[in-house]
């Protein structure tokens, strides 16, 4: 079966985003004042062929943990749906 | 003594670091595609800086996976010498073979400058002989260079005397001012628990040919030589 994972890449909380505050600033000239702690990560796609989700899930855990997050810096979050 | 230069696509201080071996210090050195599987009998390994993979999903992120890789990783949890440095930090980092991470600067610029670093400790093979009380004028070139890790890591990182250098001001002294990129508690260089494994964001390796008008880095390789020759 085929799996797509929806992927969230998002800095650590306690982390300066530092690309997120100049965002945050930028709402302000917009008039956006309203608008606080805009935080910016990374959303990735992706598909797997796996036989039941559960092995998929195992697939895309891996897959973050060794390379698409750094878990020093960051946390990921994901969903899977069949293709 | 031999020495062996990491060649990444996308690496470009690896031709700075093979003429500083080579010419300057007069010491065997050879380049070291990324797709090879041989080290070649290399005593010394470095990860030059650059753009490994043009910074794709995060710096050094998909150079860690580079086939030479496993075996240079090997080659350092053997005890074989390793050094990072800027780009090569960052895979340092992202391999694990070093504590903590580097994130973007504070002030989101790309920083290219001379900057100071004091010297924290002479208990390792590349600052051995380097003077404690001077402050070193070494360039710094990176978007990425911002020195973190978690408190408990700060903490073990620097009780088990693993700081290398910090930022300075051009009189030593370690200040706010001086830190150039938000790096926590003004750290530039560390090494592993170990101490075969040396990673800097700085590049010494661009301050010590004479031509260049600056020599302040020559002391860390002049450690190396001094100690293993």
């Amino acid at each position: 079966m085929k799996f797509i994972a929806e992927i969230d890449v998002m800095p650590l909380k306690e982390i300066l985003d530092p690309q997120g505050k100049a965002v945050t600033g930028s709402m302000k000239n917009l008039g956006l004042s309203e608008i606080h702690n805009v935080r910016i990560g990374k959303h990735i796609t992706l598909e797997i062929d796996a036989e039941t989700e559960a092995a998929a899930k195992e697939k895309v855990d891996l897959a973050c943990q060794k390379l698409l997050a750094n878990l020093i810096m960051e946390q990921y979050h994901f969903t899977l749906h069949q293709a | 003594m031999k020495f062996g230069v990491v060649v990444f696509p996308g690496s470009n201080c690896d031709q700075d670091a093979i003429n500083l071996f080579g010419n300057v210090l007069g010491q065997k050195v050879v380049p070291l595609w990324h797709k090879d599987h041989d080290l070649q009998g290399c005593d010394f390994i470095v990860l030059p800086g650059g753009f490994s993979y043009g910074d794709y999903l995060r710096s050094g992120a998909i150079a860690r996976f580079s086939p030479i890789m496993k075996e240079v990783i090997d080659f350092a949890n053997k005890g074989g010498y390793l050094m990072g440095i800027c780009n090569g930090f960052q895979v340092l980092g992202e391999a694990g073979l070093v504590p903590g991470a580097l994130l973007h600067n504070d002030n989101r610029k790309f920083i290219c400058k001379n900057v100071y670093l004091k010297t924290q400790t002479q208990n390792s093979l590349i600052t051995a002989q380097v003077d404690l009380d001077k402050a070193l004028k070494i360039p710094i070139a990176h978007g990425e260079g911002k020195y973190y890790a978690d408190a408990d890591t700060l903490k073990m990182v620097n009780d088990n005397d693993q700081v290398l250098f910090r930022y300075c001001d051009e009189n030593g002294n370690i200040t706010a001012e001086s830190n150039p990129n938000g790096s926590l508690e003004n750290i530039a260089g560390v090494c592993n628990k170990n101490r075969n494994v040396f990673g800097m964001m700085p590049h010494p390796e661009r301050a010590s040919d004479s031509i260049l008008a600056n020599q302040d880095g020559l002391a860390l390789f002049e450690s190396i030589l001094q100690a293993v020759l």
